[in-house]
């Protein structure tokens, strides 16, 4: 059962509920830096780790079936129905069938998890993510000898997600990982921010987290999860492979063909806070690079 | 002057609109200057004071830049505006061109400073992404134009010379609009529609000339 990793942020690192809220409104103000600092609320540049507002997590969102902006999102996926919710999971398990979320869920650890997130554009965040351990639900199933991925489907609703009229990608939007990474303690189903339900734009009811891949691997509403044997079929993968490889551990020696991937925007900097540097595997190289050990990264980006 | 002015395709325009032209002469050109000007300080306060969301380089960056897009959209065209509805805002072309090169010069600036802000990673970028090197293209090919839009300089080149010069507008918009198509993920209509209505805007030209030829 979970547990098997801790926090390297504490709770320490995120500003509290209540007082996020009040930080807004004081950096509204002409005061703001200062009053803000005097408050011991502000938010230096460079690599403290303070996780983002909720306004900020929940305002600016890559979710494409609900329209290619980032406000798309929040302003779109309110219409999403996420209860009742059902994941179908079937291939290499050995209790397949179509789960009832709750059901598929109960009883198993939800965890606070405060990661950094790495968007493949360049931009990044720090997130107090609700979770539950991959591993944990992946054993609830059964995972067969044999399997060696996990595919992950996200729900395919036209009639609730406008941007499904565009054939931006081909819908739905398709994910995997390798199974050692799905079952790798990092690895989280996260139906939770700030201990609240996940909102819709975030992915609603439960998402993939894999803190150090690039954000696009970190698949939102999922309704079927597969256990298979081949490589599975990931959206952007297949849209350009020279962009975005199947693994996209986030690297900074690994540019993105259209944009270097050496330095980030850190959401919530304001208009004068520059970039920091990218961490090798996001900051998680001590706990994930095992992983991939004797591997060309530069070859299997 | 007569070389200035495109003779109309159609003697009767589609969509009679001449009506408004006296009542806009007497708007002063300058005022463009002032709304374009006015328009990118506001968007920078609005950047600097969460108006434009929690990402605010890449937001003002891209509106400066889209901007600078749909203004050389609209300086283009105002010629066939002026042959399909008799709508003359010839008046306007000047101050709407240099405000576009204003707002390009803006979008490179906070990308240049605000965004990527080191000399190292400017150059490297410019000369490894081919996106940013088109648009880099694009602004550069602006810069003349910029210079050369005042009397001074049509009487110094000659409007032969200069209305040559000034085509290049058409090529810098162009680069601009593939720049916009080349820097989006996954396949987006929004960039493809701007390039679709340069080259509708283009191909009009073309027409004209040859329809002038015969």
């Amino acid at each position: 059962m979970a547990k098997r990793w801790k926090n390297d942020l504490s709770i320490a690192d995120v500003t509290p509920f209540a007082a996020y809220m009040n930080r807004r409104q004081i950096m509204a103000g002409a005061v703001g830096l200062i009053g803000a600092t005097a408050l011991g609320l502000g938010r230096a540049n460079g690599q403290e780790l303070v996780a983002n507002s909720w306004d900020e997590i929940t305002s600016y969102n890559n979710y494409y079936e609900f329209g290619t902006e980032k406000e798309d999102p929040r302003r779109n996926a309110g219409r999403l129905t996420t209860v009742p919710w059902t994941i179908e999971v079937d291939g290499l398990v050995d209790n397949p069938g179509t789960y009832d979320l709750a059901e598929l869920i109960d009883g198993l650890e939800v965890e606070e998890r405060i990661y950094r997130f790495r968007c493949v554009e360049a931009w990044s965040m720090v997130i107090p993510w609700n979770g539950i351990e991959l591993a944990d639900i992946l054993n609830r199933v059964g995972v067969q000898d044999g399997a060696n991925y996990v595919a992950f489907e996200t729900v395919m609703r036209p009639d609730e997600m406008p941007g499904l009229r565009y054939p931006v990608l081909d819908w739905p939007y398709r994910e995997g990982l390798r199974l050692d990474e799905a079952m790798h303690p990092l690895t989280i189903m996260a139906t939770g921010i700030y201990g609240r339900p996940i909102p819709n734009q975030n992915g609603a009811p439960i998402r993939l987290v894999v803190p150090w891949k690039y954000g696009f691997k970190s698949i939102k509403s999922i309704s079927r999860i597969t256990l298979t044997r081949d490589e599975p079929f990931a959206s952007w993968n297949r849209a350009n492979s020279r962009e975005y490889g199947f693994y996209s551990n986030v690297n900074p020696d690994v540019d993105h063909p259209r944009w270097s991937q050496a330095t980030e925007r850190r959401v919530g900097g304001g208009l004068f806070a520059g970039r920091q540097p990218t961490l090798m595997f996001n900051g998680y190289a001590a706990e994930v690079a095992s992983l991939y050990e004797g591997m060309d990264l530069a070859a299997y980006y | 002057m007569k070389g200035w002015i495109w003779r109309p395709i159609t003697k009767m325009p589609l969509l009679d609109l001449s009506r408004a032209n006296a009542p806009l002469r007497r708007v002063p050109a300058a005022s463009i200057y002032i709304v374009s000007a006015g328009w990118a300080a506001w968007l920078f306060y609005l950047a600097a004071t969460g108006g434009l969301g929690v990402e605010p380089i890449e937001a003002l960056e891209h509106r400066y830049g889209l901007l600078a897009l749909q203004i050389l959209i609209a300086v283009l065209a105002i010629t066939p505006l002026r042959q399909f509805t008799g709508l003359s805002l010839l008046r306007f072309r000047r101050a709407m061109g240099v405000s576009a090169f204003g707002f390009v010069l803006a979008h490179f600036l906070v990308w240049a400073l605000l965004d990527v802000g080191a000399w190292g990673a400017i150059a490297a970028d410019i000369v490894k992404r081919p996106y940013v090197t088109l648009g880099m293209v694009g602004f550069i090919l602006l810069i003349p134009l910029a210079l050369t839009s005042n009397d001074y300089a049509v009487r110094r080149m000659g409007a032969i010379r200069w209305r040559r010069l000034h085509k290049l507008g058409y090529l810098a918009a162009l680069f601009g609009a593939v720049h916009f198509i080349w820097l989006v993920k996954g396949l987006q209509f929004e960039p493809l529609i701007y390039a679709a209505i340069l080259l509708f805007l283009l191909s009009l030209r073309v027409r004209s000339r040859k329809s002038r030829a015969a």
